[in-house]
């Protein structure tokens, strides 16, 4: 087949999205979100760096199962003591998918701002997609997160801390990163007897465009336990979830976010003496 | 079954008192982020109020608080004195009716529900 002829310019350089995953509060699942949302993009064949952006507590390295892999780290970039290739782990699942850890020993104002942002427009020239780790709380830690993304994905819980806590991140984000909602952890027993925010209750306050809905399932704990992302099963429940969020922030016209979970005995006992609404 | 008992005995869930709370504590936190936009709204309410009465401005207090299940503005401005006419008035201060001894306050309250953008 003959290559087409042309006389364009070589393409300018498209760049990949760099998008920060945040939340305020500790403790929601940011990590867990970008490590799942990661993999399950790289399963569609993207390209995906993954940047641990919490220096001090780094994380994202042992929930991706890479932490005896990471040689250097973002504060090594970021002072040039060695080149981004050299820091970059590649994913032992997902040949597209690379880490680049977090410092363990240093502080979050170790960080220069803009070096940073100019570390993530340098990753948007190689990947299609780099996913940002965002540390909790709203100081310096999250200024460099945010630094070089041009969205955000927030995550929350049903919790009050939670949505209060992502209601501030999102004042704090501004108009800019037309931040989008995961919301994590959810417990549909819990919700349907009253128990629990639901993803309504959640999102009639937050006013989000919904990313996604994560249920509180065991195998989200058992995958971080061993450190093989939840992303790379085809038979889960929560699996298709992270599957249905990759394929939407791709782009693509997803069904929108529901959240089932395998009722138990007493929950259907319960329903049939108690009758329900 | 619970939530059939609860309705039974007229108690509300736990997911709806969280709902009514954040609901509630979100509007504080939106108002007390936005200072400026509390003062430029406390001038326009002076300004309205002042066209009908005379107060005294350095005295006038505004605040919020969670009352029940509103968020309630309180504002205590204390009234010099009446504009005859009760018109709009000008500034020439003619409003001849003596200042009231001690302070008629007037109280307002007014629920919002729509949380604003925070900055």
């Amino acid at each position: 087949m003959h290559q087409l002829k042309s006389d364009a310019q070589p393409a300018p350089v498209s760049l990949g999205r760099a998008i920060v995953i945040t939340s305020g509060k500790g403790g929601v699942g940011k990590t867990t979100t970008t490590a799942n949302l990661g993999t399950a993009l790289a399963r569609r064949g993207a390209s995906v760096a993954l940047v641990d952006a919490d220096v001090g507590l780094r994380n994202l390295d042992i929930v991706l199962g890479l932490e005896s892999r990471v040689k250097h780290h973002v504060l090594d970039v970021l002072e040039e003591q060695v080149t981004l290739d050299e820091a970059l782990v590649r994913d032992k699942n997902s040949p597209t998918l690379h880490l680049l850890a977090a410092a363990q020993t240093r502080e979050k104002d170790d960080v220069d701002t803009d070096k940073m942002r100019a570390l993530v427009q340098k990753l948007r020239e190689r990947f299609e997609y780099v996913l940002i780790d965002c540390p909790a709380g709203i100081e310096m830690g999250f200024k460099n997160a945010v630094a070089g993304a041009q969205e955000a994905i927030v995550v929350c819980t049903p919790e009050v801390s939670a949505v209060r806590d992502v209601d501030r991140v999102v004042g704090l984000l501004g108009n800019a990163f037309s931040p989008q909602l995961i919301i994590n952890r959810v417990r549909p027993q819990l919700v349907k007897k009253g128990k629990m925010l639901s993803v309504e209750d959640v999102n009639s306050i937050l006013r989000l465009p919904l990313l996604g809905v994560i249920a509180d399932e065991p195998d989200v704990i058992v995958s971080t336990n061993k450190g093989e992302p939840l992303a790379l099963r085809s038979d889960s429940r929560t699996a298709a979830a992270y599957h249905a969020i990759a394929a939407r922030v791709a782009g693509e016209d997803v069904p929108a976010p529901t959240v089932t979970q395998k009722e138990s005995l007493m929950d259907r006992l319960g329903a049939l003496f108690g009758g329900r609404r | 079954m619970v939530e059939f008992f609860n309705r039974i005995f007229g108690r509300q869930n736990s997911g709806a008192t969280a709902k009514e709370r954040l609901r509630l504590v979100l509007m504080s936190d939106h108002l007390s982020l936005a200072p400026e936009m509390i003062e430029a709204m406390k001038r326009d309410l002076l300004d309205v109020i002042s066209k009908y009465v005379q107060l005294d401005r350095d005295k006038v207090d505004v605040h919020f608080e969670n009352q029940d299940d509103a968020l309630a503005m309180l504002a205590n401005i204390p009234i010099t004195g009446v504009n005859r006419n009760s018109g709009p008035k000008d500034d020439s201060g003619t409003g001849s009716t003596p200042p009231q001894s001690g302070s008629t306050s007037k109280k307002k309250r007014k629920s919002t529900n729509t949380p604003a953008a925070a900055t």
